[in-house]
């Protein structure tokens, strides 16, 4: 571990502030009591628990598009189809507690006159299947999609824009009733998880820790990814894709292989957010989720794996702050802070200071 | 029973399955000297023949120089060798065994086929080092490209490729901030790494200084011997300098072979390349 971060400043000081946090947020909000100036209140808890999985998702677009040079506009798709697997475990978990106490059905399959669950629903009353399912479905997704687009050479913006579609495709799928999703109102009113209470502080506060453990995790494996010989691989076909071709190496593959180990951390990702956000719905596929997505990571910088997580954690605070201060200003933010970064910082905050570093 | 005996016989203990043996290319016969046969070549593109019945021979180790007009078919004839086009009709076979028409890029280049294009592509975000190493022979599959560890071997080797095309001092420079010069030694560097047994080098000498010209030279020709070489050139004083035999293209097939003294007395090429 200590070997992959031997010359990545950045990530040190990341992973640094990321286990300081995690050991600091949990004690401040279940041991010191709510008149203390350094409680934290489980609203916090949850949120940063959010924003850390958005920073996953960035890690996940941030090695397909900062590294492979694939810049895909849907990867909202991986992540919100690992939250509605989450979610339809989450679902079975309330039993008869919901509105109309039926012990079979979820409420919204009773509300459509259902009388038995869809085959597709079956298993995900046990956690280990819809965590295995939180995976593969993403990963299978973007097996079958990658495997056209890449065989068949769809490379750059015409890449970008059919994974646009797909999202979007996706959304007006699961909008609709008859996909047994639960149609625009989506997966909600959750109750527990593993029989644990999801509202409880000792729940948000665990689910926060598996968030950040994750995250460390996972951006660990992406870094062991990049610094090897297939990162260096990666970027080569980033950059010339015909000429590693012609060095004998199937391209198809590569991207194939990386593309379907990102969109699996999107599911994951997506599976962490919806026990702590309380609900899942069709907007998540919606284009502009993907599209702020890209931004973070443009913001952060591409290619630094590090970056993509600052341009997470600083884009989403933002909106939490600005949606909530001047709930007009958000979408005109969002877009002239795309515009600038595009100018006045084209590689980003973190490619700003490498460049900086090296100067130097 | 002649079909039993047959089905027994595939099924013997001490042999591989037929298609196994098929599929081991790296096995490339050239027990008759030869290393590549092109024969009754026809590509056309949208009408016009770029290739017309061209008959085309290398021997194994030999520097060859390819020389003739523009759209006389040089480039056509490399792309076909290394399977980015297809041809109409003909057939070409690396030794007495491979026939190179069934196989796409990527195994074309794992055979030991390695080509340079006119514009040096180098990978320019990447260090000498690191290009070399990426074009190393070996094992190509995602997986253990990520456990891909350089061993002393490895080391040594790249070590003798940095020596050999002189970047020794460049290795921990980004490819992109090599001279032309440099980068045409990195790509032929790329190649050699892969140690091919057949390399094509189209146009190496394109933007170079006379310096410079006179290195490729002798690189080129300290590579013939071990490797089989045929350079696309364009430059008549650079051709001289290395080419023992010169093949004259011209509207797709085979104007003359011989000698550079022999192409210069030749008549017919006089008339369509020297334009005397």
């Amino acid at each position: 571990m200590l070997k992959l971060l031997k010359n990545d400043l950045g990530g040190r000081v990341f992973l640094t502030i990321l286990v300081l946090t995690t050991v600091f947020v949990p004690v401040a909000n279940l041991l010191l009591p709510p008149d203390n100036p350094l409680y934290v209140s489980s609203y916090t808890v949850t949120l940063i628990g959010k924003y850390l999985c958005y920073a996953i998702l960035a890690l996940s677009l941030d090695l397909v598009w900062g590294y492979l040079g694939i810049m895909s506009l849907g990867h909202g798709a991986f992540f919100a189809l690992g939250g509605y697997a989450m979610g339809m475990y989450l679902m079975r978990q309330i039993g008869d507690r919901g509105v109309y106490g039926n012990a079979e059905l979820p409420d919204f399959m009773v509300f459509l006159n259902w009388d038995s669950l869809p085959w597709f629903w079956s298993g995900f009353d046990q956690l280990w299947f819809a965590l295995l399912m939180v995976v593969l479905i993403p990963g299978l997704l973007a097996f079958v999609f990658g495997l056209l687009a890449f065989r068949s050479r769809v490379t750059g913006v015409y890449f970008s824009i059919i994974t646009q579609a797909l999202t979007y495709a996706l959304m007006l799928a699961f909008f609709r009733n008859e996909m047994g999703f639960g149609g625009n109102n989506g997966l909600t009113d959750f109750k527990d998880i593993l029989g644990f209470n999801i509202q409880a502080a000792e729940t948000r506060v665990a689910l926060f820790t598996a968030s950040a453990v994750v995250l460390a995790a996972a951006y660990l494996a992406c870094r062991s990814i990049v610094s090897s010989r297939l990162g260096v691989l990666s970027m080569a076909v980033r950059d010339a894709e015909s000429r590693v071709r012609f060095l004998g190496y199937n391209v198809t593959n590569v991207k194939l292989a990386v593309f379907v180990f990102s969109a699996m951390l999107a599911g994951v990702a997506g599976a962490l957010y919806v026990p702590q956000v309380g609900i899942i719905n069709p907007s998540e596929f919606s284009p502009l989720k993907s599209i702020e997505l890209v931004i973070w990571v443009a913001v952060g910088g591409r290619g630094t794996l590090y970056g993509a997580i600052l341009g997470a954690l600083a884009v989403s605070y933002s909106k939490t702050w600005l949606t909530g201060a001047f709930p007009e200003v958000w979408l005109f933010a969002l877009g002239a802070l795309f515009i600038l970064v595009t100018i006045y910082l084209p590689k980003g905050v973190s490619g700003s200071i490498e460049t900086l570093r090296k100067r130097r | 029973m002649k079909q039993l005996d047959a089905l027994r016989q595939s099924m013997r203990r001490d042999r591989v399955f037929d298609f196994v043996h098929q599929r081991n290319l790296a096995q490339v016969d050239v027990t008759h000297g030869q290393l590549l046969y092109i024969e009754d070549l026809n590509v056309s593109f949208d009408g016009f023949k770029a290739i017309n019945n061209l008959n085309f021979y290398l021997e194994v180790g030999e520097l060859r120089c390819l020389i003739g007009p523009n759209g006389a078919g040089k480039t056509t004839v490399m792309d076909i060798i290394t399977g980015k086009t297809r041809p109409d009709s003909g057939s070409v076979w690396f030794g007495q065994n491979i026939n190179l028409l069934g196989l796409d890029e990527p195994a074309i280049a794992r055979l030991g086929i390695g080509r340079k294009f006119q514009k040096p592509t180098v990978f320019e975000n990447h260090t000498v080092f690191q290009n070399l190493e990426l074009s190393m022979s070996g094992d190509k599959g995602v997986f253990s490209v990520y456990r891909a560890k350089l061993s002393d071997n490895d080391l040594d080797h790249i070590a003798h490729i940095l020596g050999t095309i002189g970047l020794v001092a460049e290795q921990n420079k980004l490819a992109g901030t090599l001279s032309h010069g440099q980068k045409q030694w990195l790509e032929i560097g790329m190649l050699l790494i892969q140690e091919p047994k057949m390399l094509l080098v189209d146009e190496p000498v394109a933007g170079m200084t006379h310096g410079e010209m006179d290195r490729t030279a002798a690189l080129l020709t300290s590579l013939a011997g071990e490797h089989t070489v045929v350079v696309v050139e364009h430059d008549m004083e650079f051709v001289r300098s290395i080419a023992n035999k010169v093949t004259v293209l011209h509207q797709g097939s085979v104007l003359a072979e011989g000698t550079m003294d022999q192409i210069q007395e030749n008549e017919k090429v006089r008339e369509v390349y020297l334009g005397e």
